[in-house]
């Protein structure tokens, strides 16, 4: 089983197969059941690996499973190869098992449902891809990954098509991504042609060891920023940073289990992986690093912003998501690998388990996900509510929840990392500040989300109140299952200060257990890590406190006051900063524009006026010209057929060319010799005319002539050939030079 | 009877015939003309198979003698047929064909 790695991805992209061809006969029961177990399998077999197979190989870059050599030509060749090592084996186990747990969730959340064996066919395609692109060893099986979830993406934000929005949102995702995928394709194509191999393991061999990666590429920046800029621009497409982070909070329009899968706990997260798994090359290039860290640090500031506005309670989630993705870039641009991967580990759990509340939530509100329109339902589920609660207060940091680890070893790193040299040395402090701004505004709308939808009175309609209820079991279990992943997926890395406490020494187990994939972890002062602590536990408390005081059971006068002093404000960030506006007049109407100037010079002119219609002009044209000579009357015909066939019988009756013309020039003597088979049969007669007067000088029989000329000079002589049968002759000159 | 009379003869055969062909407006007259022309061909063949002594140009001639039986079958179907449709078999007037 250990080196079996290709029934991870497999198994559920066979169940896709199968529900895709198959699933329309099936029942419900059956539909779910095939999709669940495929994914369900695939989690056991990543279990087994993980926790039997991998340990023994872990230092030796883990397991491999070599499938087929995919394609070679030239100095390329590309193994279609897996490979689970410290980092991939995580990334395994999180996408396997919240996938099922999602899979089990979608049972009840989509029992309703006709189009059933699509929406679990697009499910397990989703799971399928991303375990390739987690699992591939090579960038073009990464790649293959990379885009089958975002395949699969774009047709689960798309699910109910029916309706516009959903298929514009669809495709509006799709298209960003495309963006970010252009970018990924230029960082492994400058880390082939840099290195000569697209093997993962050989390109961070190389970095580690060669030059090829340090030389200067352009503007004097190395191979390696470029490349892991570009690699970066993919990673902000796919997880959903500036300026690709657009389409996050419009992919809501799918399924909530979707949301939850896809949009907050994996597929979001593989540009994370992406810049962890080529952490060797970021390493030589810190400015690259500090462009992730920055860009990190500003899309966390600025959706957490957008997300005190919101009130569709699954945009609150979104904006949240962009915002802790956001985080986990400054983890990974502060060359704190394991931190960032840390926070995905842990975000996965919470961020799920929200995502599905809100689907619980929305299911009892009929559908409906405005806030506005909720309060107290704390009362009516009581288990939603629960499980709420815990993620709530682990994505606000509050300590010994799971995200409070995670942001803290994000921030520490933030503030101590050294990787940035002298020039760049402010970005670290920078990122850092930003960040507990970021972590503030987060405790701060997740407890406006927690207050306004749980506490107080209910604020919608008579009619929806009736129908509140708790969600069935199906739907309950997995939330269950995520809270207490939020609680305990701290203890996957519980920081050095606090393990000195209880004993032990060393760095935690999570970066221990990720170093051979992503470097040494960072050393950090103890005092410095609960400086930190401190200042992240009083943010996350002032934030809640903040929100209490607020919409602490419903809207207070604090909220009122804010929104009536600053509208502008308020009015700005509900219309997330009129950024898709923004895009599109300085984006979309330009490139409208040059499309259309396209269309019109190109397509309407250039093509259909001048290339097709110039050759049907000319058909017309041609076609006028013949049809004159096409009489209908066969004795003209047949006239110019025999006119025809006369003149190439006369042609055919000419004299043939001699083989070889010879000209001897002695003093002023000129002898002219021809070599002529035809001479011999006494027709032809040959006329020469020296002195270009225009009658010959010599003629006769014979093929030769001489002539003794007056003075030097540049001299031509004509012969004549002439058949005395058929009166027809050729013509040809020569000439020379007397001295 | 010098060898070049045969050829003289079978020229003016082949003009003859040609001259048929291209200006007689009446179908069976033009078919007529082609037979001429097809003569004349065969008397050169058999003439210059005579002066020259080779066999072959005789074996040729008879070619072209089942060549014309051939031709004159088809070609007076034709014209039967065209007849039986245009009632006439003026060449000036078959025109279908025109432009």
């Amino acid at each position: 089983m250990l080196s079996q790695l290709r029934f991870i991805p497999l198994l559920p992209l066979l169940g896709a197969a199968y529900l895709i061809l198959f699933g329309r006969r099936h029942s419900k029961r059956v539909i779910h059941t095939v999709a669940t177990v495929a994914v369900f399998a695939s989690c056991v077999i990543s279990l087994d690996a993980f926790f039997f197979g991998l340990p023994q190989v872990v230092r030796e870059g883990g397991i491999i499973d070599a499938v087929f050599p995919w394609f070679a030509g030239g100095d390329l060749a590309v193994d279609f190869t897996l490979r689970m090592d410290a980092l991939s084996g995580l990334l395994c186990l999180v996408v396997t098992f919240i996938g099922t747990l999602i899979h089990v969730y979608s049972v009840g959340y989509m029992a309703h449902e006709k189009d059933y064996a699509r929406f679990f066919a697009y499910l397990n395609l989703f799971c399928g891809a991303m375990l390739m692109l987690v699992l591939g060893d090579t960038l073009p099986v990464v790649f293959i990954g990379w885009e089958g979830v975002g395949l699969a993406s774009y047709l689960l934000i798309g699910f109910w098509y029916q309706e516009n929005a959903n298929a514009s949102a669809g495709k509006k995702a799709f298209i960003t991504n495309r963006i970010g995928d252009f970018g990924f394709l230029i960082g492994m194509f400058l880390l082939f042609r840099a290195t000569g191999t697209v093997n993962i393991p050989d390109i961070l061999d190389a970095a580690k060891t060669g030059s090829a990666l340090t030389a200067p590429l352009w503007l004097g920046q190395s191979v390696a920023f470029w490349a892991g800029l570009f690699l970066f621009v993919g990673a902000a497409g796919k997880s959903a940073q500036i300026p690709l982070y657009v389409w996050l909070p419009d992919a809501m329009a799918g399924p909530t289990p979707v949301s939850a899968l896809i949009h907050a706990a994996t597929m979001v997260t593989a540009g994370v992986y992406l810049v962890a798994r080529m952490s060797a090359v970021y390493m030589l290039a810190p400015a690259a690093l500090a462009i992730v860290a920055i860009v990190g640090a500003l899309t966390a500031v600025f959706a957490a912003i957008i997300g005190f506005a919101q009130n569709d309670f699954k945009k609150v989630l979104a904006y949240s998501t962009v915002s802790q993705l956001g985080f986990m870039f400054v983890g990974v641009g502060t060359a704190n690998f394991a931190a960032g991967i840390f926070h995905l580990f842990t975000h996965a759990f919470f961020k799920a388990g929200l995502f599905l509340c809100a689907g619980s939530v929305m299911h009892a509100m009929g559908g409906s996900g405005d806030i506005t329109r909720m309060g107290g339902l704390a009362k009516r589920l009581p288990w939603t509510t629960r499980v709420f609660q815990v993620c709530w207060l682990a994505i606000s940091g509050v300590p010994l929840f799971s995200g409070f680890f995670s942001k803290d070893a994000i921030l520490d790193g933030a503030f101590a990392t050294e990787v940035y040299g002298h020039g760049l040395a402010w970005v670290g402090p920078l990122v850092g500040g930003l960040l507990l701004l970021a972590a503030l505004g987060t405790a701060f709308y997740m407890s406006r989300l927690y207050f306004l939808v749980f506490t107080g009175p209910c604020r919608a309609d008579e009619h929806v109140q009736q129908h509140i209820h708790e969600s069935p079991a199906s739907m309950v279990f997995p939330l269950v299952v995520l809270a207490v992943g939020a609680v305990l997926a701290g203890l996957a890395a519980i920081p050095p200060a606090i393990r000195e406490l209880f004993g032990k020494h060393g760095e935690s187990t999570l970066a221990t257990w990720l170093a051979p994939a992503v470097g040494e972890p960072m050393e950090i002062a103890h005092s410095a890590e609960w400086r930190v602590m401190g200042i992240s536990t009083v943010v996350a408390l002032v934030g809640i406190g903040l929100a209490y005081a607020f919409y602490g059971g419903g809207y207070r006068q604090p909220a009122h006051a804010f929104v009536q002093k600053m509208p502008g404000f308020v009015a700005l960030a509900r219309d997330k900063f009129r950024i898709d506006e923004l895009y599109a007049k300085v984006l979309l109407r330009p490139f409208r524009l040059f499309c259309n100037i396209v269309f019109q010079l190109v397509d309407r002119i250039l093509i259909d006026k001048i290339l097709i219609g110039g050759w049907t002009f000319l058909a017309d044209i041609l076609g006028r010209v013949f049809r004159f000579f096409q009489s209908g009357d066969i004795q003209r015909y047949l006239a110019a057929f025999a006119i025809g066939a006369a003149v190439v019988v006369w042609i055919a009756a000419r004299p043939t060319l001699p083989d070889d013309v010879r000209v001897k020039v002695e003093g002023r003597t000129v002898k002219v010799d021809m070599v002529d088979p035809d001479a011999s049969r006494g027709a032809l007669r040959y006329s020469f005319d020296f002195d270009g007067d225009g009658t010959p000088d010599r003629s006769g029989p014979t093929p030769s002539a001489t002539w003794i000329y007056g003075g030097v000079d540049h001299h031509e002589v004509t012969i004549t050939i002439e058949d005395s049968r058929w009166h027809t002759r050729r013509i040809l000159t020569r000439t020379f030079d007397l001295r | 009877m010098p060898g070049h009379f045969y050829i003289l003869v079978s020229l003016a055969l082949f003009f003859i015939g040609t001259t048929g062909v291209l200006m007689r407006r009446n179908a069976l007259f033009v078919l007529m003309s082609v037979e001429l022309q097809l003569a004349a061909g065969s008397l050169a063949l058999v003439a210059f198979s005579r002066g020259l002594g080779d066999q072959r140009g005789h074996v040729v001639a008879f070619f072209v003698m089942a060549l014309a039986a051939a031709e004159a079958a088809i070609g007076l179907a034709i014209v039967v047929s065209i007849y039986r449709v245009n009632r006439k078999i003026d060449l000036a007037t078959i025109d279908e064909l025109r432009n």
